[in-house]
């Protein structure tokens, strides 16, 4: 089921072009705030109704898709590659190093990153940069955290001291013989973190400092929706389960792929 | 314990000196600070006026001392919009936020810890999924959607209960279940993998031995125990409380230091943003230190370790 909602969701965002009926951004105002077909007055023509501006939820819906999704891998990407590096380095080398990029990690956590993220958004200006930045000072620590718990682990193989006496050097003992052992943790972690990004990209697009329209989010579409909620519902519940659903999806899809490759992390 | 208090005050007071930092050189990145300031029509004499008066005219490690200086001092820039020292506006906003945060911690562990309980007990079973299921549902909910769901629920459709700004206990409800809503899961999720680490132990065995009701072991042995590790994360939750209460204040008109946030995000009220980050950091600093010292003081091994 949820490989289904996450195929779907793949297909929406990457044949958004194709899949759209209409445009997401052309407004039609004679056309706004038509519901959803199954309701009274709403009709074929836009299937899941149409928001203030007289714009297709259903199109908006499909181009939203693709943000959340190029969002989750540019940030996934970047925080995760980033705390992997630091988990990396901080778990081999130890000494020094491991307690400051530790203390770091720490601190991440017990500051918010979502407030930097909105500081951010401001000094910098809204957009596609400023958010997978945002974003992925969300990430790195966690990222950071468990992969150096990895390494502390490794590095007390043989094989590891193995590759000390016949002389390899640390860049190519972390490069060779600690990353590739470390992956498969990395890829659940990336797993288990999508829907973590795909809420914060939500809500920082609902606190006006996402991705600025008209380019439509599905963080955004709540928004826009939220003052007309009385009279049309639609326009922020449907992106709201479309949130949702995926969410959902993901995190059920990393439960499954962390009990097959790497069952110690079920305390996470 | 006085040297485990010295060393997490200067733990709090370095990060916070790092925060305050991060903040500074954030606003300096883009350019002049002035530019976020200044109203876009403003002439040049203006703007120049004003560099002089913030003390923007000096070398950037001047700027850095003199911001310290001041943020030593209480005084955090004064607000763009609402031309007041953003101290007092935080101070002012803080209150309304406070009132809050309890009800949807203490919603939070009424709902989250027996379900915890529950889950544990029956692990494996119908009702272990289920509750799992709502445990994975509220993670996988954006809280801001759940406050817009309610809202058009109780308010809109039944008509019970207010769908924002502050006044009697009525208005409570809805903000305290969307803030409350995410922290449920965390909660429950602790109760259940600690709880099953207790109902293992030899003490729990040892009671069922003595012959001990089924609910005394349960309730008074194993959840007692079961709960420590569940209460050390409320510094987390604190952070999780303050951040969640952004959107929820949002989505409630709820005029607290949440929703001031979202205000100087939308209005792009610099001087108000950067005091409102330093204070929040200086109010999670502050509770995380009391949760620690409480702790400490509870656990004897945190102290030594």
């Amino acid at each position: 089921m949820s490989v289904i909602v996450i195929a779907t969701m793949l297909c929406m965002a990457i044949f958004a072009p194709l899949l759209a009926p209409y445009s997401p951004i052309d407004q039609t105002l004679r056309d706004k705030l038509l519901p959803p077909f199954w309701l009274e007055g709403g009709s074929t023509k836009y299937i899941l109704g149409t928001d203030a501006f007289g714009r297709d939820i259903l199109s908006r819906l499909i181009f939203g898709a693709r943000v959340s999704l190029i969002v989750a891998a540019l940030a996934l990407t970047a925080g995760g590659g980033v705390g992997l590096v630091i988990g990396i380095v901080a778990g081999y080398t130890g000494g020094i190093v491991e307690t400051i990029l530790m203390r770091l990690v720490d601190a991440a956590f017990t500051f918010p990153a979502i407030l930097f993220a909105l500081l951010l958004a401001v000094t910098m200006g809204q957009g596609l940069g400023t958010l997978v930045i945002a974003i992925s000072l969300l990430l790195w620590a966690s990222f950071a955290r468990i992969i150096r718990g990895e390494v502390l682990a490794l590095k007390q193989r043989d094989f590891i001291a193995l590759a000390k006496v016949r002389g390899c050097s640390e860049l190519r003992i972390m490069l060779t013989h600690i990353l590739p052992n470390v992956l498969s943790t990395f890829m659940v972690l990336v797993t288990l973190n999508i829907g973590v990004v795909i809420i914060a990209e939500a809500a920082l697009s609902f606190l006006g400092a996402g991705i600025p329209p008209p380019t439509p989010t599905w963080g955004l579409m709540i928004s826009e929706g939220r003052g007309r909620i009385a009279e049309a519902w639609w326009v922020s519940l449907i992106p709201g389960l479309a949130i949702t659903a995926l969410v959902l999806s993901v995190n059920l899809f990393g439960d499954w792929l962390r009990d097959r490759l790497d069952p110690r992390l079920r305390q996470l | 314990m006085g040297r485990f208090i010295a060393r997490r005050l200067l733990q709090g007071l370095v990060l916070l000196i790092l925060v305050a930092t991060v903040v500074f050189f954030l606003g300096r990145l883009t350019g002049n600070p002035v530019d976020l300031m200044v109203p876009e029509d403003a002439t040049a004499e203006d703007r120049a006026r004003l560099i002089e008066a913030l003390g923007l005219d000096g070398s950037l490690f001047k700027q850095y001392v003199a911001f310290i200086g001041s943020a030593l001092q209480g005084d955090l820039g004064t607000s763009l919009r609402m031309r007041q020292p953003a101290v007092e506006v935080f101070f002012s906003r803080l209150p309304n936020t406070l009132a809050i945060i309890p009800w949807a911690l203490l919603l939070a562990m009424l709902v989250g810890i027996p379900l915890g309980v529950v889950a544990a007990l029956n692990r494996g079973r119908f009702l272990d999924r289920a509750a799992g299921t709502i445990a994975v549902l509220g993670i996988a909910t954006p809280s801001f959607w759940l406050g817009i769901v309610l809202i058009f629920f109780f308010s809109v459709t039944l008509g019970l209960l207010p769908s924002g700004r502050m006044g009697g206990p009525e208005h409570y409800v809805l903000p305290a279940i969307t803030l409350g809503a995410f922290l449920t899961a965390g909660f429950m999720r602790l109760t259940r993998s600690s709880m099953l680490e207790v109902l293992e132990s030899e003490y729990v065995k040892l009671a069922r031995i003595k012959g001990l009701s089924e609910s005394a072991v349960i309730w008074k042995h194993c959840l007692r125990n079961a709960l420590i590790p569940v209460l050390t994360l409320w510094g987390v939750f604190v952070g999780n409380l303050i951040t969640g209460a952004i959107v929820t204040e949002t989505v409630f008109a709820w005029p607290g230091v949440g929703r001031l946030t979202y205000e100087a995000v939308i209005y792009r009220d610099f001087p108000l943003l950067q005091a409102v980050i330093i204070l929040k950091a200086i109010l999670i600093l502050s509770i995380n230190l009391v949760v620690d010292i409480l702790y400490a003081y509870v656990d004897p091994r945190i102290r030594f370790s």
